[in-house]
């Protein structure tokens, strides 16, 4: 069994069987960024429970199966259109950026790609460049995704307080993942069994572009999605003859090195199974 | 680690020999479905802008300009490079909707 690490999974939704099943499979740790519970929240009020629950209650759940937990706050973009709503919601980021499994600002970004959604996200980047925070960023799922990856990467270019270096963009796919890259950012390839990557495209993408400041993960939500998609992804590298180390690099090494940034990112366990830091990778495809 | 593209440890037969039937069944339920359109005989189907594009794409599959997959993303993702004013629907639905008057 391969260790792992989940870049993208909404455990507030998921079962504490999805936690053992993840934790069965070789997820070490996994980051939960802010979601849209599908339904719209009356008041930002209800934030302050969701917060919570991202930064006390499951971590606790996640540590009863050896999983660590940390997460990202914001306004997920689903909700963003509403500007009162949004304006309450990051006035309320602050006081819990402190907590110890908070790893930045995410998952921001364009649902249908608004201008009051624009100005959301706008509000969300001065945020964490105001506390010095790592970003997740959501890009739209479907006809909305180029322009709406576009549209996010020109406000971070022109923005000249941005390390893309510190930022994954997520939910890359064929047509995203080179603007993502050739700028300096890291893309996060979303697995899912209908309306996104397949674990075939996703290593059809890490072959065209190359293994570097690429992440996958499950991206599991209260919608058809697998909490163990990352495992399946390792499998299918397998069918496709890839070399463990090469696997390793992009369901281990790749985040680790992404999250590592952070200093609140820890992993006791970055040592190789004989006890040993873990060498450095062979070039994908090597064998 | 270097970071380039490459085409991937198998060679082109040994790709044939592991995936031909689980495409040969993903193209089967494409032609289903078209079928089943057919079936339904609803004038409206064609018309219908999802549709549009998901004739197009099938085209696309069959040419040989490669990148099919890059380029079949582009004919359902949406061509406009400004935000929209007003937020429309909640979710997306797959393929670009034209205005009134486009395409």
């Amino acid at each position: 069994m391969m260790e792992y690490i989940d870049m993208h999974a909404h455990m507030a939704s998921r079962t504490t069987d999805d936690y053992e099943q993840m934790a069965l499979t070789g997820c070490v740790a996994l980051t939960d960024p802010a979601f849209w519970a599908g339904f719209d929240r009356s008041s930002a009020d209800g934030f302050d429970d969701y917060f919570h629950q991202l930064t006390e209650v499951e971590p606790k759940r996640a540590a009863r199966v050896g999983i660590r937990h940390y997460t990202w706050l914001c306004l997920n973009p689903k909700e963003a259109d509403n500007r009162p709503l949004a304006r309450a919601v990051i006035e309320k980021i602050p006081k819990y950026l402190d907590r110890p499994n908070v790893l930045g600002i995410g998952e921001i970004g364009l649902n249908r790609v608004t201008r009051n959604e624009v100005a959301t996200f706008q509000d969300h980047l001065d945020l964490a460049v105001a506390h010095n925070q790592m970003i997740l960023i959501h890009t739209p799922h479907l006809e909305d995704k180029y322009k709406g990856t576009r549209i996010i990467v020109e406000t971070l270019l022109k923005d000249g307080r941005i390390d893309p270096g510190r930022i994954l963009i997520d939910h890359a796919e064929e047509h995203t993942i080179g603007m993502i890259l050739e700028n300096g950012f890291w893309a996060g390839i979303t697995l899912y069994p209908q309306t996104k990557v397949s674990p075939q495209r996703a290593i059809d993408m890490v072959e065209r572009a190359g293994p570097e400041r690429i992440c996958v993960s499950s991206a599991c939500d209260w919608g058809p999605s697998l909490p163990i998609a990352i495992p399946r992804f390792a499998l299918e590298m397998r069918r496709r003859r890839h070399t463990e180390r090469s696997i390793r690099k992009i369901i281990y090494e790749n985040p680790a090195a992404f999250l590592s940034q952070s200093p609140r990112f820890m992993l006791e366990d970055a040592t190789d199974r004989n006890g040993q830091k873990a060498a450095p990778s062979a070039p994908l495809g090597a064998r | 680690m270097e970071s380039r593209p490459f085409a991937g440890p198998m060679t082109g037969v040994q790709l044939v020999d592991e995936y031909f039937i689980e495409n040969r069944t993903r193209l089967l339920d494409l032609a289903a479905f078209l079928d089943r359109l057919d079936r339904a005989a609803d004038p409206a189907v064609d018309a219908d802008f999802r549709m549009r594009a998901f004739r197009e794409a099938v085209r696309t599959l069959s040419d040989s300009d490669g990148d099919r997959v890059g380029r079949i993303q582009m004919i359902f993702s949406d061509p406009r490079t400004e935000p929209t004013d007003g937020l429309d629907q909640k979710s997306a639905c797959g393929a670009y909707r034209p205005e009134k008057g486009e395409r």
